[in-house]
């Protein structure tokens, strides 16, 4: 393997992860995951630092596959006696599993990583001071975006820079690094006895990349449009998903399209490669190899390069997403997907989803909308969604569009239908992708016939 | 987990530079899961995390910062960073005496997980996997988790608070697919509370798993819950999310001072029907969110949120309860050492009433029966709230008919407990839950007895 660490502590740790590794006895596999990270977030409210947190923080995961069975311990710290008991821990813990003769772990397959590294390190060596400014710089343009802005639950500055590193006694070895900086504000607005908020951020690969103005504009017109809103009545309806809607549901149609799902058969698509199951509008890829995502990377958590893995093509649904071991049961190669923190082992999933844009702008696709709803928040994605049955339904917030333009608002209602409907029932993409904080690119998307529960 | 006389030391450290308040919150965590999917033990995990989160306060800043290494040379460098932090201008008082408290929970632990072997763990995974698919055919799928861990924690702060605590929690959970005709449905049951491996003498793991099983199977003959209003019937013990949500989240200090919640300003006003008593009660014994300290060392409390209809207080940590010359009513709490602590709920409930479960279904001509209620999410900004159902039926005629399949009901904090209009005697805890907020998790409990809401939009595709 030609990889070279991109520096120093990449180096360490990656040296530190290969030390772990070669302690693997004859007839067992073993693999150290490690990471380290530091991070600030300054939270201003009031005009005033609500809080400033800085630190650091560490750990290892070990995993051991002996006899086809696999076992897990990991540690927050990276101290010697730690990584010695996680080790032992781990071993311990295989003896109790039941052996599975795809379990194992990745073996180098050849496919070179695309290289990649967005590490600025001005993100790690930005004065404290600049940080509180940009917080409290955030909440003032919010608090004088309209006089209706009360107040800012919070304005927020993060910064986060990480590496981490997996080698495994079965010859992989890779590491990787990222910084990113983001700022969030969440602004409160109060007209009479109505209260409003609304959430606005940005996101960067160095502080340069903030845009203050976008996330301050967008908290404080998400804030301020709501007023007046109420139930309308139960109906069909279309919807527009501004792209960080959108996400959302790409996302989720992206979760049941992992190679452990549809294995353990919990996907509603699972026996659908090669039919439609979507719009021929849709086309959809995973691929971290995409440099404008947030979540592009070199590796994935158990050390094979990423790669660009298309899912949907046309309506098309082309396969699945796996690690090694979902890879090996499906007798298909590993696409790379394994995604893991130091605390579990790998799993199967999305890193970087985008979907293709299509053609026109926001506004155009609103323009051929009669009666439907813009979405501005969707609540209960977690309690109002199956991803085995593909039931949703979740409550929203946003404005009513009538003949072609945003009209009244609307709150408590509830849109539902299943996933699988929705993704036939597409009707435009927009030509606006837009690289979201989670790593996701995607444009605006209509769908229509929704049940919408009202008044 | 650190002496006194470091602690002493590090607080010193901390208020140097001008602290108004400073603690060291350490805590050594130990987890161990286990998961049968797919029929088979997939893996046993284990791990450990240890550190300490320093804060100090000066002025309205909170300088926060935390570390893994719990050596005297590795706190006052966090304290260090946690006091730079905080800007404080020019030098505080640096001596900090420390007094010992206890804390009691009341009962003990009878069996240690980390003390039973492993074995019995898994066989309570296949026995549980077994159970399941011996229901039925239809059962396409089964997956098994049980999960304990161990929560040392300890409390110093320049105020002389000094105070440990020990907590051990326990969880299994059994999640089935059931595969027909119409596709593949889910059914979920799991229990866990704030005691040891005692877990397995209070409940019957098969009959759990048997239970799942059927849950998944109903739902494969389920029709589309309808949209709209409609009155809605909450199951005993299954819809305490529905206060958590609707109520709870709103009476957080830390919200309520922001603006942010619709509770703002009431205590003392009608919020609810009458009758409408709601509680957050840490103290509760064994319940998944029992604690016998918060996470800034005060004592659990009971304390009552909503009584006969009537706000009466909100729930309050140090920094809020600091900031209005009031006591903490014990409820700061954080996900780890890596946090910093905010306003938490613990077990959150509502109190029986007096009607017979039966004849409030009975005198609901049209509605939904919600048996268990999911997950919720709120805007305490406007109230509104949503929560999902996992097991539900239409009631026709005053009787429970037909399984309806999952979907969120939304509803506004404020309106609906004016439209409570009939609770039950048989009050019962919920399943354990995690409650997010500004992503951090923590273990709470909820309990409700049997109620009816008056009205409620339900987010079903039928018409």
């Amino acid at each position: 393997m030609t990889f070279e660490p991109p520096d120093q502590e990449s180096a360490d740790l990656l040296a530190l992860a290969q030390s772990v590794a070669n302690n693997a006895r004859t007839g067992e596999q073993l693999e150290a995951f490690v990471a380290r990270s530091s991070y600030t977030t300054v939270r201003a409210h009031g005009g005033e630092v609500e809080s400033f947190t800085s630190a650091v923080s560490a750990g290892i995961g070990v995993r051991v596959v002996s006899d086809h069975r696999q076992g897990f311990a990991w540690a927050g710290t990276l101290e010697p006696d730690a990584i010695a008991d996680a080790l032992a821990d781990a071993r311990d813990n295989a003896t109790f599993a039941e052996p599975d003769e795809w379990v194992g772990l990745a073996e180098p397959d050849g496919v070179a990583p695309v290289p990649f590294d967005a590490f600025d390190p001005s993100v790690a060596t930005m004065e404290a001071s600049r940080k509180i400014d940009l917080a409290l710089e955030l909440e003032r343009m919010v608090r004088a975006g309209d006089r209706r802005i009360t107040g800012v639950r919070v304005a927020t500055f993060s910064d986060s820079s990480s590496r981490f590193a997996v080698a495994t006694s079965t010859g992989i070895g890779g590491a990787g690094r990222g910084a990113w900086c983001s700022m969030s504000a969440l602004a409160l607005a109060e007209d009479g006895d109505e209260t409003y908020t609304g959430g606005g951020s940005t996101v960067g690969f160095r502080p340069d990349d903030l845009d203050l103005a976008e996330a301050a504009d967008d908290a404080v017109l998400r804030a301020t449009r709501l007023f007046g809103a109420k139930p309308v009545p139960s109906q069909r309806v279309t919807i527009i998903l501004e792209p960080r809607m959108a996400a959302t549901i790409a996302g989720l149609l992206g979760s049941t399209l992992t190679g452990e799902r549809v294995l353990k058969g919990r996907s509603p698509f699972g026996d659908r490669v090669g039919e439609t199951i979507a719009s021929p509008m849709l086309t959809l890829v995973d691929d971290p190899t995409d440099h404008r995502s947030y979540a592009a990377d070199m590796f994935d958590g158990e050390g094979l390069a990423c790669r660009r893995n298309q899912l949907v093509v046309d309506g098309v649904l082309q396969g699945f997403l796996y690690d090694s071991a979902s890879g090996r049961r499906a007798g298909q190669p590993s696409t790379g997907s394994a995604v893991r923190g130091v605390s579990s082992t790998p799993s199967v999933g999305c890193q970087a989803l985008a979907v293709a844009p299509g053609a026109g702008s926001f506004e155009s696709l609103l323009a051929d909308i009669d009666t439907g709803v813009y979405l501005q928040s969707m609540t209960g994605l977690h309690s109002g969604v199956n991803l085995v049955s593909g039931d949703i339904s979740v409550g929203i917030e946003g404005l009513m569009v009538r003949n072609g333009q945003l009209a009244e608002p609307v709150r408590e209602v509830t849109i539902a239908s299943t996933l699988q409907r929705m993704l036939l029932d597409i009707v435009a993409i927009g030509d606006d992708i837009e690289w979201l904080p989670g790593g996701t690119g995607c444009p605006t998307i209509v769908i229509a016939d929704l049940s919408l529960g009202g008044s | 987990m650190i002496e006194q006389s470091v602690l002493e030391e590090v607080l010193g450290v901390a208020m140097r530079t001008g602290g108004e308040f400073a603690e060291v919150f350490a805590e050594d965590r130990r987890n161990a899961s286990a998961v049968l999917d797919d029929g088979r033990v997939e893996e046993l995990t284990s791990g450990r995390d240890r550190g300490a989160g320093i804060r100090v306060v000066v002025g309205e800043t909170t300088g926060f910062a935390h570390t893994a290494d719990l050596s005297e040379a590795g706190l006052i460098a966090a304290a260090e960073a946690a006091a730079a932090a905080a800007r404080g201008g020019g030098g505080g008082t640096n001596v900090v005496a420390l007094h010992r408290g206890t804390s009691s929970r009341g009962y003990d632990i009878e069996t240690f997980p980390g003390d039973v072997p492993k074995a019995r763990k898994v066989e309570l995974l296949t026995r549980a996997d077994e159970a399941a698919r011996a229901v039925g055919d239809a059962i396409s799928q089964v997956s098994v988790s049980y999960g304990d861990n161990r929560r040392r924690i300890l409390v110093a702060n320049s105020d002389g608070v000094f105070v440990e605590d020990d907590t051990v929690r326990t969880f299994f959970a059994v999640s089935c697919v059931a595969t027909g005709d119409t596709g593949m449905q889910t059914g979920r049951e799991s229990v866990g509370h704030t005691i040891g491996f005692e877990l397995f003498d209070m409940y019957d793991i098969d009959q759990l798993a048997r239970n799942a099983a059927e849950r998944a199977i109903t739902k494969l003959a389920a029709r589309p819950a309808p949209s709209g209003q409609m009155p809605v019937v909450i199951g005993s013990g299954g819809g305490g999310v529905l206060f958590h949500e609707a109520c709870g989240h709103g009476l957080e200090a830390d919200l309520v001072s922001k603006g942010a919640s619709v509770f703002r300003g009431r205590v003392g006003q009608q919020v609810a029907s009458k009758g409408v008593t709601v509680v957050d009660d840490g103290t509760m014994a064994r319940e998944w969110g029992n604690i016998a300290i918060d996470d800034e060392g005060n004592p659990a409390q009971r304390n009552v949120l909503i009584e006969d209809g009537i706000l009466t207080d909100y729930m309050w940590d140090h920094l809020r309860a600091r900031k209005e010359g009031r006591r903490s009513s014990g409820n700061g709490r954080r996900q780890s050492y890596q946090n910093l602590p905010m306003v938490r709920m613990t077990n959150t409930y509502l109190l029986a009433g007096e009607e017979d479960p039966e004849s409030i279904i009975a005198s609901t001509p049209k509605g939904v029966y919600v048996k268990h209620l999911g997950g919720g999410q709120v805007n305490t900004a406007t109230g509104d709230f949503v929560f999902g159902m996992t097991e539900a039926y239409l009631i026709e005629d005053g009787k429970v008919t037909e399984p309806l399949r999952e979907g969120n009901l939304i509803g506004n904090g404020p309106e609906v407990l004016q439209r409570i209009d009939a609770l039950g005697n048989d009050f019962a805890m919920g399943p354990p839950g995690t409650c997010g907020k500004d992503g951090q998790g923590v273990p709470v409990g909820d309990g409700v007895p049997t109620l009816r809401v008056s009205s409620l939009t339900i987010g079903g595709t039928a018409a």
